[in-house]
């Protein structure tokens, strides 16, 4: 009988140079998810393949929410699109009873046809067309108006519907961390919120009913919530007084983080991140502390990447073995920088669908794209993997099958594990007709001879 | 390929490698060792696939690949 085949290795032993905090956060293998065997997703859905959860989509928002709720007696969450707008994400986080938070049209259409009512719509962002703030007005969704001209195009909205239509304003404040999202919104510190909502009371097609703020991304530090509701409550307490106005919404964005791995960080994310319940804390603590003892707004929580982001994983596989000019060992594997934005900024878990033996390596992941971007993972510390292993990368539920892109290749089939652990392919793989249907070739041409 | 520097370096069973010219020692598996073997006895990559192949339970395509992959390694390591 033969003995069993491990792929050859040679390292040169050196001394000294060991990192004190280990590289074993990509050391890993997972044989399945969510108890589905990794081989049993890709035969059914093929490879690369986006595998989200149903389980752990409503764990994680049943975890934040009823937390949120536990602190602040009047908590609400809205679904935030554009963190992941497939209709199956969100339709289990309204059946959860979030409402929609949209930043475009699109995303408006999108959830009025996945059956959300208008009222039950955040419309936010710092573009909207006259036609969808005619429409949303008409339905009585919140709007919250980002800038002056867009004052004036709500109000142009309000006049063609012929009445006086409620709005938010979104603003803007130094909360101490840096970059400072001073881009949407009115600023708090030189007066331009209060000046918005000065022009508002003096409007005669809107009247002001709630404050909206979102103070960054991925935030690390939840003191920076802890400024952002005490400046909030002031600017509130500051337009109570000075024209007779009741907010009756406070809403303040999202921008926790999940348990991704930003690049740049040393420690992993499980040490480096903190817990999303003190987010919360930093948000309805402050909130208790800066409010009348009656005084209860409703405050709403647009919470994306920390409730999806880790109930999503990407397999791929491994289409080829290289080793670069400089010794390092790189693979190429079916899934690119096109379908994975998130990979400018994150360092992804990454395991393998087997225990391998062999020489760790640090090892480079290109993605399949004919360029020279297209590294997935720069530095993922792996055995030898032969050609066909499969490669699990995550968290992947956040932001991918939304901002990812048709280049080079067509995007591919995403699955859902369903809680009672059946399988639904909750959208299928593209096909030539998905990127030629809205091209137009004239007449004349259309005939070569090559 | 030049094998000069690799019939010098001293191989252990155990698969310690040290290098008496440079001082450097080096750590390889069963397989890397019993390649390291073949190339030293001047066999080619052929010769040597074969071997592997009748020792080990791999396919021919994996072990081409891994023969190549071991030798730039030890290109790398300005062993050949």
């Amino acid at each position: 009988m033969k003995k069993e085949y491990i792929k050859p290795y040679i390292k040169k032993q050196s001394a000294g140079v060991m990192n004190k905090f280990g590289v074993t956060y990509n050391k890993g293998h997972r044989e399945d998810i969510e108890g589905v065997p990794v081989g049993k997703l890709t035969e059914e859905f093929g490879s690369p393949v986006f595998v989200l959860s149903e389980r752990v989509i409503r764990e994680r928002y049943r975890k934040i929410y009823s937390y949120f709720s536990s602190k602040y007696p009047k908590a609400k969450m809205s679904w935030s699109y554009k963190t992941n707008y497939l209709g199956a994400v969100c339709s289990i986080l309204h059946q959860e009873g979030e409402t929609a938070e949209v930043v475009s049209d699109f995303e408006y259409e999108k959830a009025r046809s996945l059956g959300v009512p208008g009222n039950r719509i955040i419309y936010n962002g710092p573009y909207k067309p006259l036609e969808s703030l005619v429409t949303s007005f008409k339905d009585g969704a919140m709007v919250n108006l980002d800038n002056f001209d867009e004052i004036i195009k709500a109000e142009e909205a309000a006049k063609q519907i012929g009445k006086k239509v409620p709005v938010g304003i979104r603003v803007n404040m130094d909360t101490g961390v840096y970059p400072q999202w001073s881009r949407f919104g009115f600023p708090i510190e030189n007066n331009g919120a209060f000046n918005a909502v000065k022009r508002i009371s003096h409007s005669e097609h809107l009247y002001l009913e709630g404050i909206h703020c979102h103070i960054g991304t991925f935030m690390m530090d939840p003191n920076a919530y802890k400024e952002a509701v005490k400046k909030v409550v002031q600017l509130m307490r500051k337009i109570e007084k000075e024209f007779n106005i009741t907010i009756s919404y406070l809403d303040f964005g999202g921008g926790f983080p999940s348990n991704n791995k930003l690049k740049g960080t040393y420690l992993p994310p499980e040490v480096a991140v903190q817990p999303v319940e003190n987010f919360i804390d930093a948000v309805a603590d402050t909130l208790l502390d800066e409010l009348a003892p009656d005084e209860y707004p409703d405050v709403y929580l647009e919470t994306g990447r920390a409730v999806v982001d880790e109930a999503g994983w990407l397999i791929s596989t491994v289409d080829a073995v290289k080793r670069l000019p400089d010794g390092t060992k790189s693979y190429i594997i079916d899934a690119g920088v096109n379908l994975l934005y998130t990979s400018t900024w994150y360092n992804y878990k990454v395991e393998i669908d087997r225990e391998l033996h062999g020489a760790y390596e640090n090892s480079v992941l290109y993605g399949p794209l004919c360029m020279n971007i297209d590294v997935v993972v720069e530095s993922a510390f792996l055995p030898p993997l032969p050609k066909g292993t499969r490669i699990i990368l995550s968290p992947m539920g956040a932001y991918n099958v939304t901002q990812w892109m048709q280049f080079i290749r067509y995007r591919p089939a995403v699955a859902m594990i369903m809680e009672d652990g059946t399988l639904e392919r909750i959208r299928r793989p593209e096909k030539l007709e998905d990127v030629t249907g809205p091209e137009f070739v004239p007449e004349k041409l259309r005939k070569f001879n090559l | 390929m030049d094998i000069d520097k690799l019939t010098v370096l001293a191989v252990s069973e155990s698969g310690f490698i040290f290098d008496p010219v440079t001082g450097h020692s080096y750590t390889a598996n069963a397989t890397g060792l019993k390649i390291l073997e073949l190339l030293k006895a001047d066999k080619n990559e052929d010769e040597i696939k074969s071997a592997i192949m009748d020792e080990f339970d791999a396919s021919d395509d994996e072990v081409t690949v891994d023969i190549q992959d071991f030798i730039e390694n030890l290109k790398k390591y300005f062993l050949v």
